[in-house]
């Protein structure tokens, strides 16, 4: 429970720190209201800024801004006049995760077998293969990947759709048609997260096998694979349950990009479209709202490391 | 330490036995035995020689300025005739090869500016927080949580989309955003430092504490922290390449690799080639950073091998 109050303070500094980049970005947030028309009056404009509290001093502003987005109000959306900003948002999140879900399934399916293959065969060209791939997939510039995919799968061989969640006109129930649309965004998605996966784990089972408990499990004539699979790997996981933090920052942060490539209409394209617009309240409930995700997932992280290993206690 | 301790998880046991010969000469003599390392350093030697040549590249061999158009020459295969093309070229017939040299350019000096930002920064924030732990560590340990807790993409595309930042602006918010990492490291180092002996020895004959923080700790942290920049260089190429595709970071006309992707989609069809090659450039420059960072941290302190 204390983990709790410990994100207190966190989302404060979000909220701080997105609300000064906003105040301080340049445009008179008037002129959204105005168009910059020279016939609107000073005492208009006055009147406008009395409505929209920006007569007052910045610390109560941002008290404003933050009883109100406390309850959900980030205001409504300039590019979509009556909408409300957190609304918008809220409704690209099935979508975002969709990929995001898929994504770190699919970096734990392929990175978690491969770094334990590595281990078990290490020095062997099993072991070089997998630690090469783990390197060069961290370098690979992930939209750049996701470009090549398209070229590849979509242009070349027309296997595969190069983007949006689904083929207009088609029953949105169809899930093979579904799949073949998640297949390559979430790809390039988990690709950084199969890298770091194979290697944490490959470094954990080494560590890992090395233990008295697995001399004692052979000793007592289990079979090599029930040693393996029951005491090694086991234990070898505990350790990715730290690496999940970074992963989930990964896929929550590389999905903007991601989904901007692949069109894919979730919070990051929203997101990034909003900010070309300039469409400020949107932007910041996009902002806010994945980075209470995060400490939110930075949580449950904590709360599962606990969960998984004894020996720690939250605290 | 004439024996090199035991690694955790060597590839093929070793056992090293050499008289300790110093941090420097120890570690140079562990990286010439270092084949990959060393065609990494190698590697990036040749990129930066490349984008530093660039003038001399377009006016000799390529005779072609960057910005030079030739409508008549639009999505050329690459050729060898004329040899601008080698790379084939864009959709208003500029050369790719000249522009990938220019680009190149660009990302490496973003890259490598920045990473002296969050050098810099890092460092400094490092240091006095680990030093003198308490209340100050408390607020900058904050302060760091916070920023690790927003998905740094969406700080850069608010910044980047509502400022239209100069490429100065946007090396110094780079920096900004990476420092972090670096922090966390000198505090941690701080932390035990200052324990110990001659730490205490300095304090007791009256040194400051910036003279202790600059004379004494810094020297000892510095090796590991400048090799932690090298990997921090390589991601900041790759957020920058990310930006710049997304027409946020560096803008037209002035290219760079994650520039010259912006207009991708057109390439689809026509021009696939003109895809891979700024892609490329990106990889091997992020990938030779990558290694030379681990390859050297490995040299200078093997007890990390493999951690990582």
């Amino acid at each position: 429970m204390r983990r709790l109050l410990y994100a207190i303070p966190t989302l404060i500094g979000i909220s701080i720190i997105t609300f000064l980049i906003a105040h301080l970005s340049p445009g008179d947030p008037i002129r959204l209201y105005t168009f910059g028309d020279p016939n609107v009056r000073p005492a208009d404009i006055e009147r406008i800024r009395e409505s929209l509290g920006l007569n007052k001093p910045l610390p109560i502003q941002y008290l404003d801004w933050v009883s109100r987005i406390v309850r959900g109000d980030f205001g409504s959306s300039i590019i979509y006049p009556g909408q409300s900003a957190a609304g918008l948002i809220v409704a690209r999140m099935p979508a975002s995760l969709q990929l995001a879900v898929v994504a770190l399934v699919m970096s734990l399916v392929i990175g978690v077998p491969l770094g334990v293959l590595a281990a078990l065969n290490r020095g062997k060209w099993i072991d070089q293969v997998v630690r090469v791939f783990g390197t060069v997939f961290q370098a690979v510039p992930a939209f750049w990947l996701g470009l090549i995919l398209i070229i590849v799968f979509a242009v070349q061989l027309r296997v595969l759709p190069s983007q949006g969640m689904l083929t207009i006109g088609k029953d949105q129930w169809d899930l093979a048609d579904r799949l073949k649309h998640i297949l390559m965004p979430s790809f390039v998605l988990a690709v950084g997260g199969i890298a770091l996966y194979s290697r944490i784990m490959r470094t954990e089972t080494l560590e890992v096998i090395g233990q008295d408990y697995i001399r004692t499990a052979r000793a007592k004539g289990l079979m090599e694979k029930t040693v393996i699979i029951v005491h090694a790997i086991r234990n070898a996981l505990i350790p990715m349950v730290t690496a999940l933090g970074g992963l989930l920052a990964g896929l929550i942060s590389g999905a903007l990009i991601t989904e901007q490539v692949f069109t894919w209409p979730g919070v990051g394209q929203f997101t990034f479209q909003a900010a070309i617009a300039k469409d400020y309240p949107v932007v910041m409930a996009g902002v806010m709202i994945s980075s209470v995700l995060l400490v939110a997932s930075y949580l449950l992280r904590d709360v599962m490391y606990a969960f998984i290993d004894p020996r720690v206690k939250v605290s | 330490m004439a024996t090199v301790a035991a690694t955790r998880t060597p590839a093929v046991p070793v056992v090293e036995r050499r008289t300790y010969a110093g941090l420097w000469s120890d570690a140079w003599w562990r990286i010439r035995r270092d084949k990959v390392t060393i065609a990494a350093a190698i590697v990036l030697f040749v990129l930066i020689a490349l984008s530093l040549g660039a003038d001399l590249f377009a006016e000799h061999v390529f005779r072609m300025k960057f910005e030079q158009q030739d409508l008549l020459g639009t999505y050329a295969a690459p050729t060898t005739q004329p040899l601008a093309y080698l790379l084939g070229s864009d959709e208003i017939g500029r050369s790719q090869v000249v522009r990938l040299l220019y680009g190149g350019r660009v990302s490496l000096a973003v890259g490598f500016l920045a990473g002296l930002v969050t050098l810099t920064i890092g460092v400094t924030v490092g240091l006095i927080a680990g030093y003198f732990r308490g209340r100050v560590d408390d607020l900058i340990t904050w302060f760091i949580t916070t920023l690790n807790s927003i998905p740094t993409i969406y700080l850069l595309i608010i910044f980047a989309g509502l400022f239209s930042p100069s490429p100065q602006t946007l090396i110094f918010v780079l920096g900004i955003l990476i420092w972090p990492g670096v922090a966390n490291f000198v505090r941690g180092q701080t932390f035990a430092l200052r324990e110990r002996e001659f730490v205490t020895a300095a304090r007791t004959v009256g040194a400051t504490p910036a003279r202790i923080m600059g004379k004494h700790i810094l020297p000892n942290v510095m090796p590991l922290v400048i090799i932690l920049a090298a990997i921090d260089i390589g991601v900041i190429i790759l957020i920058e390449s990310a930006l710049s595709y997304l027409g946020l970071g560096i803008t037209p006309p002035t290219p760079s690799w994650g520039n010259m992707l912006t207009n991708a989609a057109a390439y689809f069809v026509r021009a696939w080639w003109l895809v891979v090659s700024p892609g490329v450039m990106i990889f091997l420059t992020v990938l030779a950073l990558y290694l030379l960072g681990d390859g050297l941290r490995d040299a200078l302190d093997p007890r990390l091998k493999g951690t990582h």
